[in-house]
This record gives structure tokens, C-alpha cells and sequence, in this order.
């Protein structure tokens, strides 16, 4: 037994390294293959980063970094939404080389609630609605040159998004 | 089809706006219908805005987006009369899309 023990372990080597580059190989053909969904392309949607329950594993999850808080991200939000279910929130930088936008609401059940590419040429600026399960902290992430800015506010929830 | 999805985009020197509206319910998967069972989430996962082959604009939404989501923007190096392709996918699998054209 342990003479053979040497080969063998050699060859276990040699299959497992054989069926990962299989593995690699099916990977590009289904990355590759026409998409259906004209942007899918390089465009993998962030399943994990959205099931994360509070902000720092979605921030984590998403960008693998840490954030700064920046006065450069001007993040606009009601002090008070009387609806939670249809927040109004915007938020526009004066960072150079923005990549990215991304809105967490800490407080709802999965904190990632919107993640938005800025490719070259498009400015740096986003407006949309959010739903908001209670009072929380709403935090707008900016990724400008490499580096992961933030700005944060707190908005009031009188009545929350996501009853029935 | 393309019913679902309204689409203003209005040239402001080079710079196009684009405010988009989309009918759709974005269920979240936690809410109870009046039977108390629970409604399956349905959301829309990507939208993606493509001007001359080129994307200018991509989300990924969490079922945080409210429900008929609106969303604004706007990029650089539009003329008018340039067309501006919308898409959406949602987590069913469902998806539309819509081709505007830049006023």
C-alpha cells in the first residue's frame, strides 16, 4: 500500500486538476453562449450580495472592500417618507471616474436594494424609488477610481414598504 | 410587446435624460396575500439601457425597488433622433424591451 500510495496520489492530482479545467472549459461555453437577455454579457447579477440581511455583509459581498464617507456624494432623501413602500432617493457625486452607484437601506430585510453600473460618459448620478421596511439608514455607495466612497442619511418611516 | 415600459429621453445639449417608468409588481416574497399565503417574489433583476451598441447605463435591483420602478439618468454624446434601447429581465425569467427614440 504505500508503495503505491505515490503514483496513485499522483495520478488522484492529475484527474482532479483534469475535471477543474472541464469545469473552467463548461464555464466559458455557458458565459459564451448567446445571451437571451441582450445585456448579460460580463453582467453576472450579484445573487449573494442581495441576500445578504444587513449592510456590511451586502457591501462585503458586492465589493469586497471598505467604504470611506465622502462630502463629495450629495445623497438626496425625504426626512421623513410617510409611505415606505415608495421612497423617492437620488443621490449625484462630484468624484472623477465613477464606475458605480449603489443604495443600501440598512434596515430592511436584505440591506442591497439597487446596484447600478456608470460606464464611461454617463454622469455620475441616479434618481430612483425605494421601499423602506421601517425607520433606517439609507446609505448611497459611490465607487469612484477604484476606491469605495459613502454618504448616509436616516430616513423616517411612518409607514412601512413592505406590509400586506 | 413592450407595454410594460415608458421611456422620456430629452437631449439637453449632448447630454441625454432618460426617466424611465416600468410597469411591473416587484413582490418581495415576504408579504401575505388576503389568504395569509405568501406571495412569491417577483422582480425585476437588470434593466439595460444600450445607445449605439453601447451600454450607458445597467442596474441590478433587489426586491427593495418599489413596485412600477422608476429610475433616472443621463449620459453623454446622444443627438437627436438617436435610438435608445431599453431591456428588463426579471427573476422568473420573464423579460421586454422597448427602443426610444432621443428628443
Amino acid at each position: 500500500m504505500t508503495a503505491s500510495s505515490g503514483p496513485l496520489a499522483h495520478r488522484r492530482l492529475f484527474l482532479k486538476g483534469a475535471g477543474l479545467i472541464v469545469l473552467i472549459g463548461l464555464g466559458n461555453a455557458v458565459l459564451h453562449a448567446p445571451p437571451a437577455f441582450a445585456a448579460t454579457n460580463d453582467n453576472k447579477y450579484p445573487d449573494d450580495a442581495f441576500k445578504q440581511k444587513n449592510a456590511g455583509d451586502a457591501i462585503k459581498a458586492l465589493y469586497g472592500r471598505d467604504h470611506e464617507a465622502s462630502d463629495k456624494i450629495k445623497l438626496d432623501a425625504p426626512e421623513i417618507a410617510e409611505n415606505g413602500g415608495v421612497v423617492p432617493i437620488a443621490v449625484s457625486t462630484s468624484l472623477p471616474n465613477v464606475t458605480s452607484i449603489a443604495f443600501i437601506v440598512a434596515e430592511n430585510p436584505n440591506a442591497l436594494a439597487a446596484s447600478y453600473k456608470i460606464p464611461e460618459g454617463t454622469v455620475p448620478a441616479v434618481a430612483n424609488r425605494l421601499k423602506m421596511a421601517k425607520t433606517s439608514n439609507v446609505i448611497a455607495l459611490v465607487e469612484s477610481g477604484g476606491k469605495l466612497y459613502s454618504a448616509t442619511k436616516e430616513v423616517k418611516v411612518t409607514v412601512g414598504g413592505c406590509g400586506g | 410587446m413592450a407595454a410594460s415600459i415608458r421611456v422620456r429621453a430629452i437631449l439637453n445639449g449632448d447630454t441625454a435624460e432618460v426617466q424611465t417608468l416600468i410597469q411591473h409588481p416587484m413582490d418581495t416574497g415576504l408579504v401575505k396575500d388576503a389568504k395569509g399565503e405568501l406571495i412569491p417574489a417577483h422582480y425585476i433583476q437588470q434593466l439595460t439601457f444600450t445607445h449605439k451598441d453601447k451600454t450607458v447605463f445597467f442596474a441590478d435591483w433587489g426586491t427593495a425597488v418599489s413596485k412600477d420602478p422608476y429610475v433616472k439618468f443621463a449620459f453623454k454624446g446622444a443627438a437627436k433622433g438617436d435610438e435608445l434601447k431599453v431591456s428588463w429581465l426579471d427573476n422568473k425569467g420573464a423579460t421586454d424591451s422597448l427602443t426610444a427614440t432621443i428628443q
